[in-house]
């Protein structure tokens, strides 16, 4: 069984991150795989080692040629990888990225399963998935807790507020693997060392036929116009217990309507 | 309290423009560890160490190792961290292929127990220890023993231990006593009694590599008598399948002030049978020179066990320092409290921390890189010239690191302030471990008589003479370096000048009185070594500038790094280097008031 996964490359989210001019983020410096990313490339090496062959195959859209959490990926196991990286791509919007990977996917031979996060840590649009499926015409499901692949179906515990659903879709489908579900390995020694030589094939907007002027900042159809930091946290209030405590928990819950 | 975080960027500076990785990258063998490879090779144990290791390290502090039943548990956690780093390969990174090693240069086998260290010192030790095994196989054993042992060492699955000392013979490893009974089949039967052997047995893999040194019946006195031996827990078959349990046992393990995780084992031989079953390794009699060759390599990685607490201490206390208000700092607004880190005393302490602990890096990496040499250089001049350096770095390596280890954690600890000595905030761990890295692997005082004693008389003198004419190549430069380097210039030809003289009494005097050359081996070993450390530093620091002026590119990281290793070291120069300026008299006093007064006048309160 083949697999793809989606995987996003971000600017490492311990350092300061900063804001171009256009408001966009800075993905000037080094990328590192997005940790969310993990967790299917862990999933689909799982699904792979179980059907007992097939590959994973990697696909990422980054600027400057970037690599650096590809080969992470790779290290892990993935055999191999499609990068996308233009110049005509900075500022794409979450359906040219679709776009983009879903032309990608179409260059790996036999996907049967394409996985992705649910969303990522840096943009957090959480559509790009979904739209992959409604490019490519295939059928999508969300929020996978559980994934397993058998005869042609795959079968996915799809987490929801009070539990999960049971989904089954046929070959090939589009998943997105929620954070946190699996427990993503350490690459080895051998794995680093081995990932240095794995196949990357880097490609251009062109290279997928894809117009450039319809995708990137020109394509996006959307602009930023204006970055506003987060509010603080606000200092909680501290309510002194003087026996009547419990009665201002409630009104304080009853407020927030969760009861 | 955040984990410790692998400081790359410092370790890449050094690897890249200290220590000249891409040069020992060139030689045969290592063309794999290309930089990027490296580099991508120690992100990613960086975040194994963070994340699997470092928090172990408290609980390991807290749980310690316990001896239940005869047989030594590990605290939770540390079997399952150990687990990780041996599926993964680690162990395996700077050892020969041919025993499925890495074939990664010993240099970057260091940065990875730099890492062990500042993650969990107590169970790096249990890789430590099986290194030093590993090293006497290597050089010493038979084909047929490296077959048998060496590759499950080599991957971890199998540990190794080191047996010298005895309760009678610590630093006087002659004075040992375990007997070694040659039989008809050509094994030996072992009887006696180790003390102090770390991981002397534990639960972290299936089998225990115990390197042992005893004497045969008809062995000479003293370290002459000596013959090495290795005794498995578990005999190996010829298929090697695990076979019948030798008689080594855990008689009890102790309590200890620090590394309590680290299993510190009496461990009795043939007690209950004719012997435990050894077998030779290398020549009978010829046990020292196979602990010899291990030296340099053991002796370093105690040096980095220092260097990688000195880390780890420097990482908590900046962290602390940065959140503790206290107090208003010169400058600050009025009615403001400022951060502890805004009080120059605080910043003494902070660059003291760093400032030590980035010398400490350049040197052990430096001395890594000169065993490389000596082992992998093409030209047998140039490998001779490396090996006779990396001998005479040797105790100051060890002794240096592991007494700037115990400043260091100290210093961490006083940043803290009253919280530093609260055991919870766990910091004084770093302390308490840190004490011992100046007491094993030969304590620091027979380290500094190894330098007088056999590591200055080397040719005569001339391998200080060699590296001391290396630190004036470099004052030479840092004269016309600018006035950003100008007290760095000012106080290492100071520190060269100091120990030249002291050399040179040292030659004299020592040759007529002992007594004056072993009083004044420690002073002598901190003056060189504080020479050395601050060579390193002044390198350090040229190779920044030469970057800076090249232009950084826009990277303002980058520029930030470079600037901030100028600036330490000239720190280093202004405010450690100018010890050496103490040091001096305190050499060449001599023994005389040393030994003025008698034992008894001592012992009198
Ligand atoms: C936690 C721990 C782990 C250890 N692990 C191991 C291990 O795995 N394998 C192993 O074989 N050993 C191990 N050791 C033993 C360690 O190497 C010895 O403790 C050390 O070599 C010192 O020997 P000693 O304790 O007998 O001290 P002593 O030799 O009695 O020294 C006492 C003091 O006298 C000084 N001194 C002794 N002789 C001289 C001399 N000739 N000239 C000047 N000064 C002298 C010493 O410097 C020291 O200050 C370990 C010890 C500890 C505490």
């Amino acid at each position: 069984m083949n697999v793809v996964v989606c995987v996003k490359q971000i600017p490492d989210p311990a350092d300061p991150g900063a804001l171009e001019e256009d408001h966009t983020l800075k993905r000037t410096g080094k990328l590192i795989l997005d940790e969310s990313d993990s967790f299917g490339v862990e999933m689909a090496l799982q699904l792979v080692d179980k059907a007992g062959g097939g590959d994973v195959t990697l696909v990422s859209m980054a600027p400057n040629d970037e690599t650096s959490g590809l080969r992470t990926a790779l290290a892990m196991g993935a055999a191999k990888a499609v990068l996308v990286s233009d110049p005509a791509l900075a500022g794409a919007g979450a359906l040219d990225t679709a776009k983009v990977l879903a032309a990608a996917i179409g260059r790996v031979e036999g996907a049967d399963l394409i996985l992705a996060a649910t969303e990522s840590s840096d943009g957090y649009t959480g559509t790009v998935p979904e739209q992959i499926a409604g490019v490519l015409d295939l059928p999508s499901i969300t929020f996978a807790k559980h994934v397993e692949v058998a005869d042609g179906t795959v079968s996915v515990q799809r987490q929801t507020e009070l539990g999960y659903d049971q989904c089954e879709s046929p070959l090939p489908a589009v998943v997105s693997v929620t954070a946190g579900v699996v427990e993503p390995r350490y690459p080895s020694f051998k794995g680093i060392m081995a990932a240095k030589s794995k196949p990357v094939d880097q490609v251009t907007v062109a290279d997928l036929g894809i117009d450039a002027s319809a995708v990137g900042a020109a394509g996006a159809g959307q602009q930023i116009v204006e970055v506003t930091p987060a509010p603080e946290r606000q200092a909680g209030e501290i309510i002194e217990d003087d026996g009547e405590a419990h009665l201002k928990i409630i009104d304080f819950l009853d407020g927030l309507k969760v009861l | 309290m955040a984990e410790y975080v692998a400081p790359l960027r410092d370790m890449r500076f050094v690897l890249e423009h200290v220590v000249g990785l891409e040069e020992l990258a060139k030689l045969e063998g290592f063309e794999h560890a290309d930089p990027e490879s490296v580099f991508g090779v120690l992100e990613e144990f960086g975040r194994l160490m963070s994340e699997v290791w470092s928090p172990t390290n408290p609980v390991g502090d807290a749980a310690g190792s316990t001896l239940v039943d005869g047989v030594v548990h590990t605290p939770p956690g540390f079997a399952e961290a150990y687990a990780r780093y041996v599926e993964a390969g680690w162990p395996a990174v700077p050892f020969d292929p041919a025993y499925d090693g890495g074939g990664f240069p010993w240099l970057v086998g260091i940065v990875l127990q730099e890492m062990l260290n500042s993650a969990n010192m107590a169970l790096a030790m249990a890789p430590l220890l099986t290194q030093g095994a590993i090293d006497a196989l290597v050089h010493h054993g038979t084909e047929e023993q490296r077959e048998r042992y060496l590759k499950k060492m080599v991957t971890g699955e199998w540990t190794g231990t080191m047996n010298l000392t005895e309760a009678d013979a610590g630093s006087d490893v002659g004075a040992l006593r375990t007997r070694a009974v040659r039989q008809d089949d050509g094994t030996y039967r072992i009887t006696g009694q180790k003390v102090f052997i770390t991981f002397g047995d534990h639960d972290l893999a299936d089998n225990i590599l115990h390197l042992v040194l005893a004497r045969t019946p008809d062995a000479p006195p003293g370290t002459k008598g000596i013959s090495c031996f290795v005794v498995p827990k578990f005999l190996v078959g010829d298929d090697g399948a695990l076979g019948e349990r030798n008689d080594v046992v855990v008689l009890s393990i102790e309590h200890k002030m620090g590394i309590k995780a680290s299993p510190t084992c009496v461990l009795e031989y043939g007690g209950r049978s004719q012997g435990a079953v050894g077998y030779l390794v290398g020549e009978e009699h010829a046990g020292m020179s196979a602990m010899f060759t291990m030296m340099n390599n053991a002796r370093l990685g105690v040096g980095v066990e220092g260097l990688g607490l000195a880390e780890r201490a420097y990482q908590r206390a900046a962290e602390f320092a940065g959140e503790r208000t206290q107090g208003r700092a010169p400058g600050a607004a009025a009615g403001q409290r400022s951060p502890i880190v805004e009080h120059p005393d605080v910043r003494r302490m902070l660059l003291t921390m760093r400032a030590c602990t980035e010398a400490m890096r350049a040197l052990c990496y430096y001395q890594a890189s000169q065993i490389d040499l000596a082992a992998r250089h093409p030209d047998a001049a140039a490998r001779t010239t490396a090996g006779a350096r990396a001998a005479l770095l040797t105790p100051l390596v060890k002794s240096w690191c592991t007494d700037l280890a115990e400043t260091v954690t100290s210093l961490g600890i006083q940043v803290h302030g009253g919280m530093g000595y609260i055991t919870d905030t766990g910091v004084d761990q770093h302390y308490r471990d840190a004490k011992i890295t100046q007491i094993y692997e030969g304590t620091n005082g027979i380290q500094a008589m190894d330098l007088v004693g056999r590591k200055v008389p080397m040719r005569g003198g001339a391998v200080v003479g060699d590296l001391l004419a290396d630190v004036r190549s470099t004052v030479e430069e840092l004269a016309g370096a600018g006035d950003a380097f100008g007290p760095m210039h000012r106080e290492l030809a100071v520190a060269v000048d100091s120990v030249e003289q002291a050399t040179a009494w040292l030659m004299e005097r020592g040759l007529a009185d002992p007594v004056d050359a072993l009083a004044a081996a420690t002073p002598y070993q901190r003056l060189l070594a504080t020479t050395v450390g601050g060579w390193m530093m002044a390198r350090s620091a040229l190779a920044a500038g030469r970057l800076l002026a090249a232009g950084t590119d826009g990277d303002d990281d980058l520029a930030g790094l470079l600037e901030a290793k100028v600036i330490t070291a000239r720190f280093f120069a202004d405010h450690l280097l100018p010890e050496v300026r103490g040091l001096l008299p305190a050499v060449t006093a001599g023994g005389a008031d040393v030994m003025a007064l008698t034992a008894a006048q001592l012992a009198r309160p």
